[in-house]
């Protein structure tokens, strides 16, 4: 195959990829409107610090060990419930200390990616194609 | 005359780390059984990334080794290559410090602190200099593998940049956003790996068959360019179920149909070609090619099916996906890696009877093994589909109760692939061991 071709082809494909980027990039209507308070952040920075993801899962992504957590706070409907699990140490679950005001971040960050969908998408419809059209919390995407 | 001692290094650092990820993942294992099981000196929470750190150092580091040693005829700076090793390694190190002392920050997979990023970044770039100075002047001869390392290892610096990029404040408050973009990241650089792996097996294949025309014809370019459009635009099969916009999954859900036929086609034609004396001269070159086969095909129907969003939507979350990359981490990577491994040392006639015959009662422990496990995770993988879909008021407690038995099939089974992959990783690093004493 000659190189000329080749590098056209790659070409091609390179400015395809620069101008699919741009759009995951700068697109934010393709998420939802919803963004994390700084309080939510200060939360999620917790999370990532004592890796929770090893363990629980977002949108069904992360460990296996223990539960999904993107809909725990609408499942739960109880703020001490969920807080008292921070520091339970139960079973596997490593004893951490987090004091009141990170308890406080953490359930913010959980109270908001709450808000952003489903986990399990339980109404999701399947279509004959194949295709699967989620269920959206916020009617921002049409199917 | 080959003097360059560091591909060896590389490839040596990479066997030590699959016996580290394997010792690993067995940590992890018993603490699904055993809920307190060293709970207290090295929680899931730091056992989990050492795993994956050592898988993907094991990917990484043999790919890269392998590649300088293919390289080698031609004029390498020694010095740069060594830096390159010594700035892995030293930053592996820290890595490792990092997650024993519990100090994490980054996203699933890289969840080191972020300045790790600068040193591992130059390492990269050092690769692709010294891969570009010694192969730019023959750019119109590229066969189809210099192409794959090439792409491999620009592709690899981006993603991994990509991946860092919710660090800046203008991603940082986004989570969907974020999610997708982590996905994106991480599904790419597997791709970019996955590039600098499945070029070396086409490497391997065409210096074993002593026929390099499959390397430079018009059907490798056109897998190459299709595995390549993969990479760029068929991540979002990891996030069908993420809510963002449809034309994202869609796209992706295009693309992902074409994704494993790609080296299943070339390697089939591989096999077809292969003489007979050439699979005696590289019998464990061979052994280990045709076990990848098997694990394309098993993964290519997996990986077809588990990509159409109806069967994602209940696979996605489970240990199907689990089945599905550690198919193709081990399944296809590892045994790629492990021919690439022992190509060079039979052919420097380095790899003594005694060691190719241990070696093969290794393949067979681990390959009865690893398939008996992956089996284990595809049924463990159902049984949560049905706990996610199918029952009410069971908990997670409860539904995670229900799988002890499995959980404890799930070790023995990994037990065995353990102790399959120990005999060939003890046997490859002696024979590198004694080629480096006599050169």
């Amino acid at each position: 195959m000659k190189p000329k071709k080749n590098l056209l082809i790659l070409l091609l494909l390179t400015t395809l990829f620069f101008v699919y980027n741009f759009f995951i990039y700068t697109d934010n209507s393709s998420y939802g409107n919803i963004h994390l308070s700084e309080k939510a952040i200060r939360g999620e920075n917790l999370w990532l610090k004592n890796n929770c993801n090893s363990c629980h899962q977002i949108y069904g992504l992360g460990g296996y060990l223990g539960p999904d957590l993107t809909n725990a706070y609408s499942f739960r409907k109880n703020d001490n419930y969920l807080k008292a699990m921070f520091n339970s140490g139960i079973k596997t679950m490593p004893k951490f200390d987090f004091n009141e005001s990170e308890k406080e971040e953490l359930l913010q960050f959980l109270k908001e990616i709450d808000q952003t969908g489903h986990y399990p998408s339980t109404n999701a419809k399947i279509k004959p194609n194949g295709w699967v059209e989620i269920q959206y919390k916020n009617d921002v995407h049409e199917n | 005359m080959k003097t360059n001692r560091y591909p060896f290094y590389f490839i040596s650092a990479g066997l030590i780390s699959l016996s580290l990820t394997l010792f690993f993942g067995l940590l992890s294992g018993f603490q699904y059984i055993i809920p307190d099981f060293i709970k207290e000196i090295l929680p899931f929470n730091a056992v989990r990334p050492l795993h994956t750190l050592f898988a993907v150092s094991w990917v990484i580091l043999t790919a890269t080794g392998g590649i300088y040693y293919y390289l080698e005829q031609k004029n390498q700076n020694y010095k740069l290559v060594s830096v390159h090793f010594w700035l892995f390694i030293l930053t592996g190190i820290g890595i490792v410090v990092s997650y024993l002392s519990r100090n994490f920050a980054g996203k699933e997979y890289l969840e080191f602190p972020s300045y790790f990023y600068f040193p591992i970044v130059s390492g990269w770039i050092l690769f692709g200099i010294t891969y570009f100075k010694n192969v730019f002047s023959s750019f119109k001869n590229w066969p189809v593998y210099y192409w794959m390392w090439a792409t491999g290892i620009v592709l690899m610096i981006y993603h991994f940049t990509e991946a860092h990029l919710w660090l800046l404040p203008y991603f940082r408050d986004h989570f969907v956003q974020n999610v997708a973009m982590q996905w994106k990241a991480g599904g790419s650089y597997v791709g970019a790996w996955n590039m600098l792996v499945y070029g070396t097996s086409l490497y391997v294949m065409a210096k074993t068959s002593n026929n390099d025309s499959y390397a430079k014809s018009g059907k490798a370019f056109f897998f190459y360019f299709l595995g390549l459009t993969n990479l760029m635009f068929g991540w979002a099969h990891h996030i069908y179920i993420v809510p963002t916009a449809p034309w994202m999954r869609y796209l992706a859900y295009g693309i992902s149909m074409t994704e494993w036929i790609i080296l299943f086609s070339i390697i089939y034609d591989w096999r077809k070609k292969l003489s007979q004396e050439k699979k005696i001269e590289y019998i464990l070159v061979y052994r280990f090619t045709v076990l990848a086969d098997f694990w394309i095909f098993l993964n290519i129907i997996l990986a077809l099916l588990i990509s159409i969003p109806s069967i994602n939507l209940f696979t996605h979350g489970t240990h199907i996906t689990v089945a599905h990359s550690m198919g193709t981490t081990i399944g296809i990577n590892t045994l790629i890696l492990l021919s690439s491994v022992a190509y060079i040392l039979e052919l420097n006639k380095k790899i003594t009877l005694i060691s190719t015959k241990k070696i093969q009662i290794g393949i067979k422990i681990f390959n009865i093994s690893f398939v008996l496990f992956w089996i284990c995770l595809l049924l463990m993988g159902v049984k949560k589909a049905h706990w996610i879909y199918f029952t009410e008021a069971i908990s997670f407690g409860q539904f995670h109760e229900s799988m002890h038995w499995f959980y404890i099939l799930f070790v023995f089974f990994g037990l065995g692939i353990i102790i399959g992959l120990y005999y060939i990783i003890f046997e490859l690093l002696k024979s590198i061991k004694n080629h480096l004493t006599k050169v």
